[in-house]
């Protein structure tokens, strides 16, 4: 049972590094990596199950109020590139880059 | 037969919802008629005129509902044709099994079975109710998006800020009453406002929380997008909003689902707040009323009693929502998001906080 | 374990349309789809207070906030296959080799079913969780409220700046 959601999660999170790797919309990446914590999520919450501790739940809900905070402030910075550049493809946006 | 039983109870709160967003179209044209000097809907005459007394209900009730759903479907150009399908059930899905959670009545003991009168028992109602009412702002943000068209992306937009918002305060207010009652079940809920105050009052939740319940009452019609919140379709601006560019039945299906979110908060209000199906000093063997006084009532009997007094109560608040929406005039966007934000926010955490003071000092309930 | 094959067979063409769909909409709304699935596996995993959370916090707010700056910077759908192709090629085959190696991993891990160790009293209840949370948990729990603080500072931060530079 927990190694069936293992894989599944295993399986979401590759989903999630491919998203990031292969799309330039920096809101999708965004999005791949909200499907890659969800993947992690689900590791915790089978793991806690396996071990009938619940640690693993109290930890996922830290995960949720970090996502929280992430999205809040990343599309903050989406919007605020957005108004300054036109563009949200990851590709151009550069400006830390020497 | 246990099968048989959850379903027909589940059938029945889908019964209670259907019939009564019908019933409160009709209280709502006759009732904002009363409230302006109209006559309103009038126009049914059966069976020539023999009948002593006017039958609009039927028009309403049988005529309206056959008329929208015969009415062409009209999907705009350059829509996005799947969502533009997929909104209105959005919209009202989440609704409609939000209503499944709110008992309307205790137990009915009949035949050796001792049924818990409330569609769906779960032990965690509250976290579901508020889980369900937040997907319901998909239907609006989708609806506005997928007609592509300005007027409907502007009322998606300003529902979904709207919603979001509002659901804060909302959440909150519901701490403070699970702080008070201990639990996040609807059926102990109501089960634990039957004790008494000082052995006369009712121990109803409004005698607890009387200011969760003004938050509740007024996140609560901000949720349900209507008057004085009617901003995401306001008609003077926006046409009629997220749903501009619907007809025919989608456009029902989004009408439908606000009614049935007026039903949901007065269903709300009226068990959190109000003692659900509780009839004051009645209990299973019959009235006890304060001073020793008491009258025999058969089992039977009280159940009957305690869905009547849960549907009277329902259908009270769902009245005094149509009168507010009828009474006050919308609310200025920014006003709208001071109060949420800066009015009912910092008073239900207060709420909260006070509430749990009084929590640990009295050890709940006890404080009186 | 017939609700956890179903699962996956809804989640995974779920979560492949989050990240291949051309347009942005879709990839939020199959993206609330793919969490409410990922509650449902909460809740057959014994989590439900954890499920509703994340149904509160992530389709609820989360995912209406990303929808929310979709619609504001009123995208396009993405034309195909304007990026550099041997950087797309490259990422597909490094994502499948991350994938394999996980379920490589997970599908070594030693298995002892679930039905052997009973799960303790309340297991997954909100009283018992709190007490972890509240307990042994409670430093990081108020350093969460920080950073939720520092996060609400420096979105409002960013969006009262009027000018660019």
């Amino acid at each position: 049972m927990t190694e069936h959601y293992l894989v599944l999660a295993a399986i979401l999170f590759a989903i999630g590094g491919l998203g990031v790797l292969i799309r330039r919309n920096v809101i999708v990446i965004l999005m791949s990596v909200e499907l890659m914590l969800n993947a992690v999520n689900v590791t915790f919450v089978a793991l806690a199950r396996q071990h009938g501790s619940m640690d693993g739940q109290v930890i996922v809900f830290f995960v949720l109020t970090v996502a929280a905070a992430e999205v809040a402030v990343g599309l903050a910075i989406i919007l605020m590139n957005f108004a300054q550049r036109k563009t949200i493809n990851a590709d151009e946006i550069r400006l830390l880059r020497g | 037969m246990e099968v048989l039983i959850s379903l027909a109870k589940v059938i029945f709160a889908f019964v209670i919802v259907l019939q009564l967003t019908l019933v409160l179209l009709w209280v709502e044209r006759k009732g904002s008629a009363l409230i302006q000097d109209r006559v309103g809907a009038n126009r049914a005459n059966l069976f020539g005129g023999l009948l002593p007394f006017n039958l609009g209900i039927v028009n309403t009730w049988m005529a309206d509902p056959l008329k929208l759903f015969h009415k062409e479907d009209i999907v705009p150009a350059d829509a996005d044709r799947f969502l533009h399908w997929l909104a209105p059930w959005i919209a009202i899905f989440p609704l409609f099994v939000t209503f499944t959670v709110i008992p309307f009545g205790d137990v009915l003991i009949a035949g050796g079975y001792t049924i818990n009168l409330q569609g769906a028992d779960l032990n965690l109602g509250i976290l579901y109710v508020l889980a369900m009412l937040s997907m319901a702002v998909y239907g609006v943000i989708v609806g506005g998006w997928a007609s592509n068209s300005r007027y409907a992306f502007l009322g998606g937009v300003r529902g979904s800020a709207q919603m979001v918002s509002y659901e804060i305060a909302m959440g909150l207010s519901l701490v403070s009453v699970v702080l008070t009652f201990g639990t996040l079940d609807f059926q102990e809920i109501a089960r634990a406002q039957g004790d008494l105050l000082f052995g006369v009052f009712p121990a109803w939740g409004f005698f607890y929380q009387p200011l969760a319940l003004l938050i509740f009452f007024i996140a609560g019609m901000a949720e349900s997008k209507r008057a004085p919140f009617d901003l995401p379709e306001a008609e003077s601006e926006l046409v009629a909003g997220f749903y501009t560019e619907y007809s025919g039945s989608k456009q029902s299906v989004f009408m439908m689902a606000d009614f049935v979110e007026v039903a949901i908060v007065a269903g709300l209000v009226t068990t959190l707040f109000f003692g659900g199906w509780q009839v004051p000093w009645l209990y299973r063997d019959g009235f006890h009323f304060p001073g020793g006084f008491h009258v025999f009532v058969p089992s039977l009997l009280v159940t009957v009693l305690q869905v009547l007094s849960f549907l009277v109560k329902l259908f009270l608040f769902c009245w005094l929502q149509i009168l507010i929406r009828w009474s006050l005039p919308r609310l200025r966007y920014d006003q709208l998001m001071d109060l949420g934000w800066k009015r009912l926010l910092p008073l239900s955490l207060a709420n909260v906080a006070i509430t749990a003071v009084f929590v640990l000092l009295f050890d709940g309930k006890t404080v009186w | 374990m017939t609700l956890f094959w179903i699962l996956a067979c809804v989640t995974i063409p779920a979560a492949l349309t989050v990240i291949l769909h051309r347009n942005p909409v879709y990839s939020a709304l199959a993206l609330v789809f793919t969490l409410f699935q990922v509650a449902i596996m909460f809740v057959a995993l014994d989590a439900h207070l954890i499920a509703f959370l994340q149904i509160i916090i992530y389709a609820g707010a989360i995912v209406v906030l990303i929808l929310f700056a979709i619609m504001l910077l009123s995208l396009e759908p993405e034309e195909p296959g304007d990026g550099r192709s041997s950087l797309r090629a490259a990422g597909w085959g490094a994502a499948a080799l991350l994938g394999l190696e996980l379920v490589a991993i997970a599908a070594v891990f030693p298995d002892t079913p679930a039905a052997e160790k009973p799960l303790p009293e309340g297991y997954g209840s909100v009283a018992k969780i709190a007490e972890r949370l509240f307990t042994t948990h409670l430093l990081p729990f108020e350093l969460t409220s920080v950073l939720l603080l520092v996060a609400v500072v420096g979105a409002v931060v960013m969006a009262r700046r009027r000018t660019g530079p």
